[in-house]
């Protein structure tokens, strides 16, 4: 396992780092700009990939989480929270790029559409878990509450999704549907959004391990100083 | 399982101190909410202020379901007992039903009459929105409430934890009441009963489930 980490630890920058600039080459040179919408629509090449990340994101704290519950093992802590975290940072680029295109082309920053209200809501859910870790003392016990809401948050997304869509009557999809679009009528488009989808997965990825490896040697230290001065 | 229930309910059945504080507080924020709605509310205002005079009123109100163990490590004495943890989990939760229960006997009545609203005709369906929406209210609430008196900073915790869980039960019940308040289109009830339903067993089986881990020494 901790061979395996250095070894992708090695690998992903060198994967990542070219492929963010390739990415940035691709939305800003390669794609053709969007007809009715105008330059403001590039957004969505970081806007979609960063919501994928995000979800990538509260999907592992779920796993991680129910692995942590039922093994018991620090591991799957860790893992679940160092991925609450990144998935956080993601979650907060898409609120902030979607007010930033929606402006201009809606004319408001922000409406209650569905997708907005359940991207806020799953923010603080998951915006609850950090403060719980951070102020909630003790670190065993608050590791299995945290797991605890990882779970039932996790659970609580379907019914989010449901209630939402729900409450502001049915809404066209993003993608198929956004006026003028013709859901990515450029290939070059299609192709752009899967490769910075993609190397968004490899950033959440390496940066998920960087954060791993912290939150590891946090626990040793920890170990060491608890062997120190007992308690 | 009875037995911690039965416990519970005589201690405030003797006491009242949960009821009372929670049938204030329901109605006060009924009164603000008249205060921030326009001269002639909608139904939609109604119900909103009703759901929300609920889960403010319940949430302090289910702050108060672990912290009477804290006494006399009470809690630790339940987690010791040959007892299953979900047990004391479904004890807790009824508990929480029930004193729910009591306080929206109270803030109904007072929605419709201050808010001017006739929601005859549909007394049953109304009924069915306000258990729903109070079983799952309370499962998710009893969980958490588990753990923000184990916690530091539990006084901001609790709310935090628990409203965004809530919110898609927030949104069915608010909109189920706003139709059977206002027009009564009972079609359009059904489907937000079906979201509640889902929500409560949702919400009661990963109680049941997870409170094991929770009250874990």
């Amino acid at each position: 396992m901790k061979r395996l980490g250095s070894w992708t630890g090695r690998l992903l920058p060198l994967l990542v780092g070219p492929g963010m600039l390739g990415s940035l080459y691709l939305i800003f040179m390669v794609v053709p700009t969007e007809r009715v919408q105008g330059i403001v629509q590039r957004i969505f090449y970081f806007h979609v990939p960063a919501a994928w990340a995000a979800f990538l994101g509260f999907f592992v704290v779920a796993i991680a989480s129910s692995l942590f519950l039922w093994s018991g093992r620090a591991a799957y802590d860790r893992v679940a929270r160092a991925a609450a975290e990144i998935g956080m940072v993601f979650c907060t680029l898409v609120l902030l790029t979607g007010p930033i295109w929606a402006r201009p082309i809606w004319g408001a920053w922000w409406t209650w559409d569905p997708r907005l209200t359940m991207t806020m809501i799953l923010w603080t859910i998951y915006a609850a878990y950090l403060l719980l870790r951070a102020f909630g003392g003790a670190e065993e016990a608050v590791a299995r509450y945290a797991a605890v809401l990882g779970i039932v948050g996790a659970l609580d997304i379907p019914l989010i999704m449901i209630s939402v869509r729900l409450w502001r009557g049915i809404h066209p999809s993003v993608i198929t549907a956004r006026p003028g679009e013709g859901g990515l009528a450029d290939p070059s488009m299609r192709f752009t959004l899967l490769f910075t989808g993609l190397c968004f997965v490899l950033l959440f990825a390496w940066m998920l391990l960087v954060r791993l490896r912290a939150l590891r040697v946090e626990d040793e230290i920890e170990a060491v100083h608890s062997r120190i001065h007992p308690a | 399982m009875l037995a911690i229930l039965a416990k519970d309910l005589r201690i405030e059945l003797r006491t009242r101190e949960g009821v009372s504080s929670l049938a204030v507080l329901g109605l006060l924020v009924l009164l603000v909410f008249q205060f921030a709605f326009p001269e002639r509310p909608t139904p939609e205002a109604a119900a909103a202020a009703l759901w929300l005079a609920f889960v403010l009123a319940g949430t302090i109100g289910a702050q108060r379901t672990f912290l009477l163990e804290r006494e006399n490590a009470c809690m630790h004495g339940l987690v010791t007992a040959p007892l299953d943890p979900a047990m004391i989990f479904v004890a807790k939760m009824l508990g929480n039903v029930v004193i729910l229960t009591v306080l929206q006997f109270i803030v109904v009545p007072l929605t419709v009459v201050f808010f001017n609203v006739t929601p005859t005709g549909h007394l049953g369906w109304l009924a069915v929105v306000c258990f729903l929406g109070n079983v799952g209210f309370s499962a998710v609430t009893t969980l958490f409430a588990a753990i923000s008196v184990r916690i530091r900073a539990r006084e901001v915790m609790l709310p935090l934890l628990v409203l965004p869980l809530v919110s898609p039960l927030l949104i069915a019940a608010v909109k189920a009441s706003a139709r059977l308040l206002g027009d009564g289109s009972v079609a359009e009830v059904s489907v937000w009963i079906q979201v509640l339903a889902a929500f409560d067993v949702i919400f009661a089986a990963s109680g049941w489930l997870l409170f094991e881990y929770v009250v874990r020494e």
